[in-house]
């Protein structure tokens, strides 16, 4: 059984209008998209900005209100309990926000901002709650005497770990990482990654990885969900994406990615100008007349594509 | 002046802190050629942007000191007065911004801030500025440029006010560009199509263009030559292709190595430089800077006041700590989590 299952899920924001203020029509920021993530995988969700894939990410955690469609964690669905009791889901899917300056309250202390999914979950005595914070923020290499401390004294990337360290604090089976590295610097980053990585073995963790940069993406995936328009275009192990991608809008977005070797810039350039004129060409035929992009159909047993 | 469009010596910007003043670039010396482009590599509080600020001398006074000289066609930009550097700035040399919502003026239509420029620095009328206007949308590859010239910057997406920007820095036929993380605020496809955009520009104007970037993959695509920086010095100055294929700094090497694009595959884990950037304000003076991150080179390996070191033709590394520095002497696996 899949840890998580999304069902052709649909979330839809209303446009008000008129004098009443009635919903007038919907902005289809996600519509109709599958995909399951087993224990322990690394599911890459990637798209520009605007594509739904950080509102994919909060209807997991259930933040946004879905339109239709189902979301099945440890094959219960989750979305008929909203405003319910959901504690085993609540405890299970946790959470790591990208901007690490406004998703620590700067008035409390490292102590209480690890403790706090503790203090709401489990029933700890002092002593043992602090026992608990200083493991988990060993785990993230911070050593106990940073729990006094308040989040202004951290560095960007060791903010990020208080915020690993507090995901984790449930030992949840699946963590949704809205992307977790962007605003760090590239030192910073790889250290981050490399702890998600640990924690990962450590826990035999899920990650839901949502990001717009396809280096990181390949370095952390099992498999990529690539997302255009509030819909999956193209979805595949590395390889598949990578090596062998299908849809135009894949194509285009892997030529953008700029390479670290100076020689290769002439080709890369050429790739994307031809690249570039493809998906102009090609436009019609990767997409219906309105613009939607298709249902995604089978090539491999991993990789399926968004073609007519 | 030596063929050099823009001669830095020994540029020292400092901000107060607390009464005291801190240098954040700290003694830095770069020549730019015409008709090249020139890439500051750095990460966060390194005194790239510090550094790019100081040229049009864009800090406010009242926290900073810049000291030092900075040679524009023969003139030093350090000891004009404000109503001089206004005729250089905008008109000389260029800039764009990193985050263009903020940096144009939410009041005013495209077209208009564009033209700003030409009013103060031309005496072109209003219908020649007007036509340069609409003939710079174009090559800047502005989709319905005739519509985005009465548009406000909110009514444009973000590779389209990033255009915008490109053509005000550009609107004069500046020798100098300076251009400020000009796309690390955009998607990437996005980016990949400003970055052509740029280069193709700076092919047809010819000018120089100084690119401060964090980002080592934008550094390949674009850059002629590129300067790194560390904790406000200059630490490894090469070619492109030398610096990415001959890297001798271990800061430079590490950099490299920590970046998820280049070690493609998903086995194993990313290289971690050990410690972090110090504060200003507690940043070593003297010695080598990046010692304290490399503890495992010896002591007697740096120098004790570095100098630059010439390994190729026009290839510096400063201090003589890389000869000594090797990835496998790193200890364990802990070492990639410190």
């Amino acid at each position: 059984m899949p840890l998580l299952e999304v069902k052709d899920l649909k979330v839809y924001f209303p446009i008000k209008g008129g004098i009443l203020a009635r919903t007038v029509d919907h902005v289809k920021a996600v519509d109709g998209v599958s995909f399951i993530i087993e224990p322990g995988q690394t599911v890459g969700l990637i798209g520009e900005s605007g594509s739904g894939k950080s509102t994919i990410g909060k209807s997991v955690v259930g933040l946004a209100k879905l339109y239709g469609g189902s979301i099945l964690y440890n094959g219960e669905d989750i979305t008929k309990y909203i405003g319910k009791n959901r504690s085993s889901y609540r405890r299970g899917v946790q959470m790591i926000f990208q901007d690490v300056y406004s998703s620590l309250d700067p008035k409390r202390r490292v102590l209480d901002l690890v403790a706090e999914p503790l203090r709401n979950f489990e029933k700890l005595t002092r002593a043992e709650e602090r026992k608990k914070v200083d493991e988990l923020l060993a785990i993230v290499g911070l050593g106990p005497e940073n729990a006094m401390k308040y989040p202004h004294e951290f560095s960007g990337g060791q903010r990020q770990r208080i915020g690993i360290a507090r995901a984790v604090a449930l030992r949840p089976k699946l963590i949704i990482a809205d992307e977790p590295v962007s605003a760090l610097d590239l030192s910073v980053q790889a250290q981050v990654l490399n702890y998600l990585k640990i924690i990962q073995q450590e826990f035999r963790l899920a990650y839901l990885f949502i990001s717009h940069d396809l280096g990181v993406v390949r370095f952390m995936c099992d498999h990529l969900l690539i997302m255009h328009r509030g819909r999956f275009v193209e979805t595949g192990n590395r390889q598949d994406v990578y090596e062998d991608a299908r849809h135009i809008y894949t194509r285009q977005l892997i030529a953008a990615i700029p390479d670290p070797d100076p020689d290769m810039k002439d080709e890369k350039r050429t790739l994307r100008d031809r690249v570039g004129k493809e998906y102009d060409d090609l436009k019609d035929k990767h997409y219906s007349e309105d613009g939607r992009v298709f249902d995604l159909k089978k090539l491999s047993d991993t990789h399926c594509v968004a073609l007519p | 002046m030596s063929g050099n469009i823009l001669e830095i010596k020994n540029l020292v910007t400092s901000f107060r802190i607390r009464g005291d003043y801190y240098a954040a670039v700290d003694g830095v010396s770069l020549e730019i050629k015409p008709n090249e482009v020139f890439a500051i590599v750095g990460e966060s509080g390194c005194g790239k942007s510090a550094l790019a600020l100081s040229i049009l001398r864009l800090h406010k006074g009242f926290y900073t000191k810049v000291e030092g000289s900075i040679f524009f066609k023969g003139r030093d930009l350090l000891s004009l007065r404000d109503d001089e550097l206004n005729d250089v700035r905008g008109k000389e040399i260029g800039m764009i911004f990193q985050d263009p919502l903020t940096a144009l003026n939410p009041l005013m239509k495209i077209g208009a801030q564009i033209e700003e420029s030409l009013t103060i620095h031309t005496d072109y009328t209003a219908a020649q500025r007007a036509e340069r206007t609409l003939e710079l949308l174009n090559s800047v590859g502005m989709p319905r440029p005739g519509l985005v010239y009465g548009q406000y910057p909110h009514e444009l997406s973000g590779g389209m006010r990033q255009r915008a920007m490109i053509a005000i820095a550009l609107v004069c036929k500046p020798s100098v560009v300076i251009a400020d993380e000009p796309t690390t605020a955009l998607d990437v496809t996005i980016q990949a199509q400003i970055l052509d955009l740029l280069r193709d520009l700076q092919r047809q104007t010819q000018s120089a263009v100084i690119l401060i970037t964090h980002d080592l993959s934008v550094v390949a695509e674009m850059a002629h030559r590129v300067a790194v920086m560390y904790a406000g010095q200059i630490v490894e100055l090469a070619d492109a292709r030398e610096l990415f294929h001959n890297p001798k700094h271990p800061y430079t090497r590490s950099l490299l190595e920590s970046n998820p694009s280049s070690s493609s595959s998903g086995e194993g884990f990313l290289h971690v430089i050990e410690g972090m950037v110090p504060n200003l304000d507690r940043l070593p003076r003297s010695g080598c800077r990046f010692s304290p991150r490399i503890p495992w080179i010896p002591d007697d390996a740096h120098e004790a006041d570095p100098t630059y070191r010439t390994v190729a033709p026009g290839h510096l590394v400063l201090c003589s700590c890389h000869e000594h520095f090797r990835f496998s002497d790193e200890r364990g696996t802990s070492h990639a989590l410190a």
